[in-house]
């Protein structure tokens, strides 16, 4: 492979070819990349598949949208999948076979543009043992039905793999508990409720209009109510089911929930339509009981909208592993992570995640802690210590014996905190069932009133019975479900536009509560992979600066990276780099023909004796330095500063004016402390060396103690407890579709500095559902009036709540699109 | 006069196929994924050896 780069010799006219860009993957990458075909690459991995397509022809892939690849993960080596083929994890990861032909449908997180649709749904050209693949974009996911006699599981994971497509399989998958998102029977409901509903009204036309009363009519009229009644019965059973299932869980729980009114309402219309079928007595009033079932079905459906591919409930098992390496003698056998007991013996290679605590057996390690701890410096290890589960390897492969299994790992502890077992959404809390209540008791007694005073002063039977009807019809809590669903729904969909995800309509209403903002630190306000790189010390030339680029791509550790990022400028330099070395915890060293560069700890560059080193690294914590020397002469040192996400200040500031308590939980040391003080203003609420479990703690504190409602912002698995515990944990995410802890919203990195318009944004939506709720009001009061003087005919009733809940509609949506483009405008 | 209850059924009957329709089309997947079809179509079905020769682009 080394060749490969080391083909452009120096002194190879490099043309001009669509210079500093990745023909693959887009990638700006400097001069000395590979080039091929007059095109650029800006790494061996983005040729490979280039070199893959273009040996099966499926170059069209460049023509549907420019340099949209995707380079191989590095990381990836031979037999990564080979556990798939255990015959275990095989049925359970396979949607079915029928021993020749077989079926999986895989999650594939880079999945991101056309190009990405297009070949993936030609697989078969690179195998023709592959069948069929079928791409679910929104869902991203690709159906691969192949031939399981001639191509096996983990070949073609490792083929999908080859192209830049790597699946993703996680424990979930293997504990077989995965959830289907896209729940069809809803849409059935809405497809059979719109047909009955359209039916029925048809059917009462000849009603509306008073048609003439002689015995072919009557007939006629009487056939309609039969097929009003058999069209009526599906919609009340079937359609309407989820009501009476929600209303009955909450009696049996001894409350009322907002579906209580509205099943007593479907319930007493039903029984006097049926009644009036029956005696002949009257048409019944099934037009508005379908409307009203088809009405509110479709308001949930888009309240009820879930994102695909977006996950929001995760635990422990979506971040691990589904297979390990185990040593057995010296055969390295991959092992599904469920099998592994006490004093197996694992290989853990760069980059790879530790599934359960563990003792090292290498003489040497650097963990990355930083998604459990939130510590963002990877700490070094010895021989003999534990090893968390969580952590993660950098640098070269290193053994390790389980002490306990991955069910009763530090780590996985944290999930049998109660907080992960309780519900948050309490619909008895939501707005529209607080004001519902007294609502739907007052309507009651408003209409057994009307029908008592009916009954027993007028003497008039008929229409006591009408006058109780249509107060029920007109006066029904149904406006007010829908100022909810419908405002809460476009809400979502205007979040989402932004950006920012919420998991359901109710993670919204409690987002207009909070009175309190908890931050975490690393990843959240900082920016992962980013930072301010500054060259200390004396000028490099052009040939040294290429010499330690790369030095340092040699590298995994995270501050190597950073330092060639830093150097994106530079060319590399041609000359063949030998007798590398990388210490772990220390630093790198390289042979560039006669010249030695060492790139590392002050110590290991020779820049200073300990002590000053020391000295100076206690005098600015949150700087990192890479200290760089050529041929033993010392030439300065890179400082790493962390970033902060833009307009942080700014954030910061909007909030304390908006009144709110801002707190910073960190896993990470005290570094930058002074700063962060004056960001979070004098009385900073600064709280540093936060476990997990504190996190937790700190937010349960607030909430009992002060009685505050909190929102936390988080990114990693150490704020998952937090985040699970809080009124509204958002996790921040620059990838939405990367894998985030369980959470309550999703905000996109670059949106964080918007937080607190959205917050603003739903308040203001509470404040719609009010207003939209005092509009129905008018409607109920006016209708009311007629209904009680028993003079409001069925036409009026009819006619009357498909015009209120039309304007109901109109009014939220236009109201919540005019203060979303008002508040997330600036 | 009868021919209106004639009517009645065959119009039930029409919109009852159209309803069976609909749920067909749900059961087989059809409202599954209302997006990467959009794109499908637009692809270019080059079977042709040459695949250099395509010039066509779809943005």
């Amino acid at each position: 492979m080394e060749q490969d780069i080391n083909t452009i010799a120096p002194g190879d006219p490099v043309v001009n070819i669509a210079k500093n860009k990745c023909y693959h993957c887009g990638e700006a990458c400097a001069q000395d990349t590979i080039t091929a075909d007059e095109h650029a690459f800006c790494c061996e991995g983005c040729y490979h598949v280039y070199d893959l397509l273009k040996v099966t022809e499926l170059c069209d892939y460049y023509a549907i949208d420019d340099s949209a690849g995707i380079s191989p993960d590095k990381s990836f080596y031979a037999g990564k999948f080979d556990y798939l083929d255990l015959p275990d994890v095989n049925t359970k990861i396979l949607e079915f076979t029928d021993g020749n032909l077989s079926q999986v449908n895989w999650y594939i997180p880079k999945m991101h543009c056309s190009s990405c649709i297009w070949l993936l749904e030609q697989l078969y050209k690179f195998n023709p043992a592959v069948r069929s693949s079928v791409v679910n974009f929104p869902e991203k996911k690709v159906r691969i039905t192949f031939e399981a006699e001639k191509v096996k599981l983990s070949e073609l994971a490792t083929l999908i793999s080859s192209i830049g497509y790597e699946p993703y399989m996680s424990l979930n998958d293997i504990a077989g508990e995965q959830v289907k998102k896209w729940n069809r029977k809803r849409l059935y409901k809405v497809g059979i409720a719109g047909f009955c509903f359209g039916n029925v009204m048809m059917l009462s036309f000849p009603e509306y209009f008073h048609l003439g009363k002689d015995a072919f009519d009557e007939s006629l009229r009487n056939t309609f109510g039969w097929l009003n009644l058999a069209l009526s019965i599906p919609v009340l059973l079937y359609c309407a089911s989820d009501f009476f299932k929600s209303a009955w869980a909450a009696l049996k729980g001894k409350y009322l929930n907002i579906d209580a009114p509205i099943v007593i309402a479907l319930v007493s219309i039903f029984s006097l339509s049926l009644y009036q079928i029956i005696t002949g007595t009257g048409p019944g009033y099934f037009d508005s009981l379908t409307g009203a079932v088809f009405f509110m079905l479709t308001g949930r459906f888009f309240q009820d909208k879930t994102y695909a591919g977006i996950s929001f409930d995760r635990d422990y098992r979506s971040y691990f592993p589904v297979a390990v390496s185990v040593l057995t003698g010296k055969a390295e056998i991959r092992t599904p992570v469920t099998d592994l007991k006490t004093s197996d013996i694992i290989l853990i290679r760069n980059a790879e995640l530790i599934p359960a605590d563990s003792v090292l057996l290498s003489p040497e390690a650097l963990i990355d802690y930083s998604f459990v701890s939130g510590e963002a410096e990877p700490v070094r290890r010895k021989k003999g210590d534990t090893i968390y589960a969580g952590g993660k390897q950098t640098g070269p492969a290193i053994e390790l014996e389980i002490v306990r299994k991955v069910s009763q790992s530090y780590l996985t502890q944290l999930w049998n905190n109660e907080s992960f077992s309780k519900q948050k959404e309490d619909q008895n809390q939501m707005l529209a069932a607080r004001i519902n209540r007294y609502f739907s008791v007052i309507v009651l007694i408003i209409a057994s009133l009307t029908f008592a005073a009916w009954y027993f002063i007028y003497k008039n039977p008929e229409t006591a019975f009408r006058a109780f009807t249509t107060c029920l019809l007109v006066a029904c809590p149904c406006g007010l479900l829908f100022s909810s669903t419908f405002t809460n729904g476009n809400l979502m969909a205007l979040f989402g536009k932004n950006q920012c995800y919420p998991k359901n309509a109710d993670a919204i209403e409690r987002l207009s509560k909070i009175d309190t903002v908890v931050f975490d630190k690393t990843g959240t306000i900082t920016r992962p992979d980013d930072a301010e790189v500054v060259f200390i010390g004396s000028k490099l030339t052009d040939h040294e600066r290429a010499m330690v680029k790369t030095l340092a791509t040699q590298s995994s550790h995270p501050l190597s990276r950073l330092v060639v990022k830093s150097l994106a400028q530079v060319h590399s330099g041609t000359q063949a780099l030998s007798h590398y070395i990388e210490a772990s915890g220390s630093g790198i060293k390289g042979l560039f023909g006669s010249h030695t560069v060492k790139l590392g700890s002050a110590v290991w560059a020779g820049a200073q004796n300990d002590r000053e080193a020391a000295m100076d690294a206690a005098h600015d914590q949150h700087f990192s330095r890479v200290y760089v020397s050529i041929d033993d002469i010392s030439a300065g040192y890179f400082l790493v500063k962390i970033k902060y996400r833009e307009n942080l200040h700014k954030t910061i500031d909007r909030l304390h004016d908006h009144g709110f308590n801002t707190y910073l939980l960190s896993g990470d040391k005290p570094t930058d402390q002074e700063y962060l003080a004056y960001i979070f203003g004098n009385n900073a609420h600064l709280y540093f060396k936060q476990k997990p479990e504190d996190k937790l703690a700190f937010i349960a504190a607030l909430q009992e103690k002060m009685h505050q409602n909190v929102l936390m912002v988080g990114d990693g698995l150490n704020d998952a407890g937090a985040l699970q515990q809080s009124n509204v944990g958002v996790a921040v995410s620059d990838d939405i579709n990367n894998f985030t802890p369980s959470c309550d919203m999703i905000i996109d990195g670059k949106q964080l500095s918007r937080l607190p318009a959205f917050i603003n944004l739903a308040r203001h939506g509470q404040k719609i559902i009010k207003a939209s709720f005092a509009i129905s009001l008018i409607y109920n009061i006016g209708g009311l009036f007629f209904a009680i003087g028993g003079q409001l005919s069925p036409v009026l009733a009819a006619i009357l709540m498909p015009v209120s809940l039309i304007s109901i509609v109109g009014f939220t949506t236009i109201a919540s699109n005019v203060a979303a483009n008002r508040i997330l405008k600036n | 006069m009868s021919a209106m209850f004639v009517m009645i059924i065959a119009s039930l009957g029409i919109a009852l196929a159209f309803l069976g329709a609909f749920i067909w089309s749900v059961r087989k997947g059809h409202y599954d994924d209302d997006y990467t079809p959009s794109v499908r179509i637009l692809f270019d079905d080059n079977n042709s050896d040459t695949a250099k020769t395509n010039t066509t682009d779809i943005h």
